[in-house]
């Protein structure tokens, strides 16, 4: 085994060539995904709402939305934006924007259906008693229904938060700077070691999102032991 | 820069064949993995179900790790160093077959059955405890009692996640054309290199992978509505 490999390349793994260099590495693919938890929560509780609208038109466009972005492969949507921004703005944008944007719309369909569903599981009465105090129906959903829904809708956004962390791996394809990128350039300056070089990128990846995973399950139980107090 | 979009240029020949035969890949490479990964899903859920304490703490591990690890690191892995770890045997077996396909093969298997046993894992923990200990009660062994009793009811239960599931490896397939598989993406992406024309390329390859996933996901509603009368609201 080769394991000189990885300790000589362990700082290009976690920063890239960074401070000499640009970010690479795992900072790079925690930023990605930082990003695009970020851009895809609001951009899903936006589609999400929109699902529950009382506008049809409104529900059938965020409909379809999910529908076709959960439909097709991460890969194809980044593939998709990243040919698709010459045509709409004449230019292409750089390589980790692309990416970040492919990321924020595919995750936002899949955070709309979390937020959907998290509200709809909501008892009705609720949003009928706050509007029977005179709330406005948007004022009922600021005020009442979200903040309770999205308490417990805290548990899926950490695992989608997994999905995402795992997913940003992806990016690599069209040529951002991170982790798995990062992994195959010293894959294929050395050539002697890939067992060990991408044994050290999966455990990286895995102490993440393990962790992510082992809180979501300490907030599942949490707040479902909240709510049994509740009734 | 001006650009023209033009669907009949990568419509016509020869590019419709290309897009055809990544077609053909892609349903190939998914079929094959969903076999073998609801096998080794099986297996490992039936570890994790049983009193062995070290298949437990296996099967524990296995789902864990492959969960939680990205896909992509895992099909590199399976390609450039499954040789360090699998037997001799093997490898020699693997490199006179079709070693990207094999290898992508490997990856899907393995990442899905991770996710597979923890669906049927869910699904057994649905059939009330006192079928086990019934059946065992009537002289069954542990091994005949998950399989006569306990996992044909679970598995009724647990086909549209199953289903899902499936669904997600056919998406997931997209992965295996960075270790050379000839898939739909693949040949997206070649069509891209020929002639430019990146995003027409790739909106026909979406609209594939669109049209499969719609039909299967019409087939759970329908599997649910008839044969769990499960109704969504």
């Amino acid at each position: 085994m080769h394991w000189n490999v990885i300790t000589n390349n362990f700082n290009y793994f976690l920063i890239g060539a960074y401070p000499e260099g640009p970010l690479g590495g795992l900072a790079m693919s925690i930023l990605l995904a930082l990003g695009g938890i970020f851009g895809a929560f609001w951009l899903g509780l936006v589609v999400g709402l929109l699902r529950i609208s009382k506008s049809r038109t409104a529900r059938i466009a965020a409909l379809v939305y999910t529908e076709i972005i959960r439909g097709t492969p991460l890969l194809m949507v980044i593939f998709w934006f990243y040919f698709l921004a010459p045509i709409a703005f004449g230019h292409t944008l750089p390589e980790a924007e692309s990416a970040l944007i492919a990321l924020i719309v595919f995750t936002s369909a899949y955070i709309a259906e979390i937020v959907r569903a998290g509200i709809e599981s909501l008892p009705k009465g609720q949003s009928e008693a706050a509007r029977g105090t005179g709330l406005s129906r948007y004022q009922a959903m600021r005020y009442v229904v979200l903040p309770q829904a999205l308490f417990n809708m805290i548990p899926s956004f950490v695992n989608q938060f997994v999905s995402l962390t795992k997913d940003t791996s992806l990016a690599f394809i069209i040529g951002v700077n991170e982790l798995t990128k990062a992994a195959t350039q010293v894959n294929n300056r050395t050539l002697n070691a890939p067992t060990e070089i991408f044994i050290t990128i999966a455990v990286l990846y895995f102490i993440i999102c393990y962790v992510l995973t082992a809180l979501s399950r300490r907030l599942e139980k949490r707040i479902n032991r909240y709510q049994a107090r509740d009734r | 820069m001006s650009y023209t979009v033009d669907f009949g240029l990568v419509l016509g020949e020869p590019y419709r064949e290309w897009i055809m035969q990544g077609l053909g890949v892609t349903l190939q490479i998914s079929a094959v993995s969903i076999v073998f990964s609801l096998l080794l899903g099986t297996i490992i859920a039936v570890f994790r179900l049983s009193r062995v304490k070290p298949l437990v703490w296996f099967s524990m591990a296995f789902t864990e790790f492959f969960r939680n690890t990205p896909l992509l690191v895992q099909i590199f892995f399976w390609y450039f160093g499954s040789y360090a770890v699998l037997p001799e045997v093997v490898n020699k077996w693997l490199y006179r077959q079709d070693f990207e396909f094999a290898a992508g093969v490997i990856a899907l298997t393995v990442y899905t059955s991770a996710f597979i046993a923890e669906e049927i894992r869910s699904g057994v923990f649905a059939i009330p405890k006192t079928q086990l200990e019934a059946s065992r009660a009537c002289g069954l062994s542990f091994l005949q009692a998950m399989g006569y009793v306990i996992l044909p009811q679970a598995f009724r239960i647990v086909i549209p996640p199953l289903i899902s599931q499936f669904l997600n490896l056919i998406k997931n397939s997209s992965l295996v054309m960075t270790i050379g598989v000839m898939d739909l993406t693949y040949m997206a992406r070649q069509i891209e290199a020929h002639t430019f024309h990146g995003f027409e390329a790739f909106t026909v390859a979406t609209a594939i992978y669109l049209t499969i996933s719609l039909i299967v996901s019409y087939t759970i509603n329908l599997y649910n509505k008839r044969v769990l009368r499960v109704t969504s609201h």
